[in-house]
């Protein structure tokens, strides 16, 4: 017998209208199925859908059609402050650009998620924002605001946020997108490795096919469909070594 | 329960970010309050300090006070006991007869003029009459071989070398029989360079001085709700008991001028409030815009737009509550340091503590001001899209 999915898109599309009247279809039918202590890489380039996927995939964002089961439940049935709930209590999110909130200690900002938990959450969420930022090696900078710490440094405090409440999936988009390749990896392990101690599924968006090759399985997100990939067999390689090449360079124009 | 503890502290962490802007904001408010308490505050005081000078001159509220409308060949005493007898078939607890006397201390110098009263026991609960030194006419005093008398400092600083009461010093009164009279309390003067005022018992005065005494009026303290029935009953029975006298029904509030003047301050700090309200929602809306990302990311946390409401609700609650806070300790700072005395003359007898009534009214205009400033800025970020927010 095959054990429920912690989370199972059915056929998922993604239609948004433009201010002229036309459709822009985001997705156009997304399967994807993550088991619990998953990792799962998807890439794709800028404008393919990947962060409207993540943003359905943690209940930030809902599916024109389709089926989105969490733990076998249609999470289209749920009421907005059902899905809220499950987004606090399920998901934990590490952003590009940290999404720290300012003028808030690191302490503070891991605690912030803890502030709608319920319960001894609730009311230990200072020990456990502590832990928290321990176990991502930040126990010394516990008093320290985002705009004194470095981008690694941030961004392991994005972490330690994302998995204070001890969620069923991690949902990272571009978590090393605005850190050199040396940061990015080590913040790769980090989340990894977290991820494995806590048990948690873990879907990373990214450009880096080095990155992506770290997960238990990948896909490319192209033209809104997604579609499963093998970084190790020569022909995906030559596949999405043009994805990361239209990476670079867009980066490169976006620096210049 | 942990959401809205959640909530409040989320409110008061963004209000710790945000002070200096918060702050300006909310010093008008304060300001606000402080007025509209304090002159609350004010009003109900001086009105007690007000009521008290009024009540001392012509007897508490709902005091019906009664002229004698001449009584034939009656003696006083007569015409005192007919008005005992109707009283007490009324049931009216207290009543006193408004009497003067025309009597001469020993000593006294040509042109030496004192205020002499003849009252019962029952003026001093009428008329709320406090005491320097000493103390007030008890019943057992009608029983002595002697007439006591309470005075004012003039009279004693005149006739007994300014002895205090409490040594109860004596003073001859002249007449066809001359009779020591002992003083047993000093009453506090009514204004600044009162003349020498004494009071004796009214039983006394005419035991002691039946011709020197002119007895034509009366009060009756009644209650608030019979007032009406009383000032209607009274002058029938009295004449009926031979004893004609003309009694005037209760005044009504002395106190209007002073409500309008107070709606008329009320509505000039009001407006105030309204200023500062208007100005915690400019900087509460200018707050929320720079906030756009911080709520879509509060958003990934779990929390519900309605948590989300409620949160930038209370920031504006929480900040003009304590706004308010501080507005009515300011207020009670000033109001207790007003110098009564000194603008009255007197110290208020029964003086009230700070209205609790203002104290509330003005923590309800600080928390409405929040509730409504911080309205707008609530559902403007409700509508806000979670994942245009968190991109913002």
């Amino acid at each position: 017998m095959t054990a429920t999915p912690l989370v199972d898109l059915q056929g998922v599309t993604r239609h948004v209208e433009l201010p002229n009247g036309s459709t822009l279809e985001i997705l156009r039918g997304v399967d994807l199925t993550v088991g619990p202590g998953e990792h799962v890489a998807i890439v794709g380039r800028s404008g393919t859908g990947k962060s409207t996927l993540l943003n359905i995939l943690g209940l930030l964002d809902s599916p024109t059609s389709g089926e989105y089961l969490l733990e076998g439940e249609p999470v289209g049935r749920l009421r907005s402050r059902a899905l809220a709930r499950r987004r606090g209590d399920d998901f934990g999110f590490v952003f590009q650009q940290f999404n720290l909130l300012q003028g808030r200690t690191a302490l503070e900002n891991v605690a912030a998620p803890l502030l709608y938990a319920r319960g001894k959450q609730f009311w230990n969420r200072t020990k456990l924002a502590t832990q928290s930022l321990t176990r991502v090696g930040l126990g010394e900078r516990l008093d320290t605001r985002p705009e004194k710490l470095s981008g690694g440094e941030q961004q392991r405090v994005a972490i330690a946020r994302a998995l204070v409440r001890g969620p069923r999936v991690i949902l990272a988009d571009e978590p090393t997108g605005a850190l050199d390749v040396e940061t990015g990896q080590a913040i790769m392990t980090l989340l990894d490795d977290a991820a494995s101690e806590t048990g948690s599924a873990l879907v990373t968006i990214t450009h880096d096919l080095a990155i992506a090759a770290r997960a238990d399985r990948q896909f490319r997100l192209a033209d809104g469909v997604l579609v499963p990939i093998h970084l190790d067999a020569p022909a995906a390689v030559a596949e999405n070594a043009a994805v990361a090449t239209i990476a670079v360079a867009e980066t490169a124009r976006l620096t210049t | 329960m942990t959401g809205i503890v959640g909530a409040v502290l989320e409110a008061w962490d963004e209000l710790r970010i945000h002070r200096v802007r918060v702050l300006l904001a909310l010093i008008g408010v304060a300001c606000a309050v402080t007025a509209i308490t304090g002159i609350t505050a004010a009003v109900t005081m001086v009105g007690q300090a007000m009521q008290e000078e009024t009540e001392r001159m012509s007897g508490r509220d709902t005091t019906l006070q009664a002229w004698s409308m001449g009584s034939g060949n009656m003696s006083p005493a007569e015409v005192d006991a007919a008005v005992d007898g109707v009283t007490e078939r009324h049931d009216i607890s207290y009543h006193s007869v408004q009497a003067t006397a025309d009597l001469k201390v020993r000593g006294a110098q040509p042109g030496d003029y004192v205020e002499w009263s003849a009252v019962d026991v029952d003026h001093e609960t009428i008329t709320r009459q406090g005491m320097e030194e000493g103390r007030w006419f008890s019943d057992t005093d009608t029983e002595r071989l002697a007439p006591v008398l309470v005075v004012n400092q003039a009279f004693l600083d005149t006739y007994a070398d300014g002895a205090s009461a409490t040594t109860h010093p004596t003073v001859v009164i002249e007449g066809e029989t001359p009779v020591a009279a002992t003083v047993i309390g000093e009453i506090p003067v009514q204004w600044n360079d009162e003349g020498p005022r004494a009071l004796l018992l009214f039983d006394q005065a005419m035991h002691w001085f039946p011709d020197r005494v002119m007895a034509d009026a009366y009060r009756f303290w009644v209650p608030p709700e019979l007032a009406e029935e009383f000032a209607a009953v009274l002058p029938r029975d009295l004449a009926a008991a031979g004893v004609p006298f003309d009694v005037q029904p209760p005044q009504e509030d002395p106190l209007v001028i002073d409500r309008v003047l107070q709606y008329l301050v009320l509505g000039v700090g009001g407006f105030a409030l309204l200023l500062g309200g208007l100005g915690l929602l400019n900087i509460a809306l200018v707050t929320v815009r720079y906030r756009i990302r911080e709520i879509g990311i509060r958003r990934s946390f779990g929390a519900t737009s309605g948590r989300v409401f409620f949160g930038v609700l209370m920031e504006s609650v929480v900040a003009t509550t304590v706004a308010g806070v501080v507005g009515v300790v300011i207020a009670v700072a000033i109001i207790k340091n007003i110098p009564i005395d000194r603008i009255f003359g007197r110290p208020i007898d029964d003086l009230p503590g700070f209205p609790f009534d203002a104290a509330l009214v003005g923590m309800a205009c600080a928390i409405g001001i929040g509730a409504l400033a911080g309205l707008i800025p609530a559902i403007y970020a409700v509508r806000v899209k979670v994942i245009d927010a968190i991109r913002y």
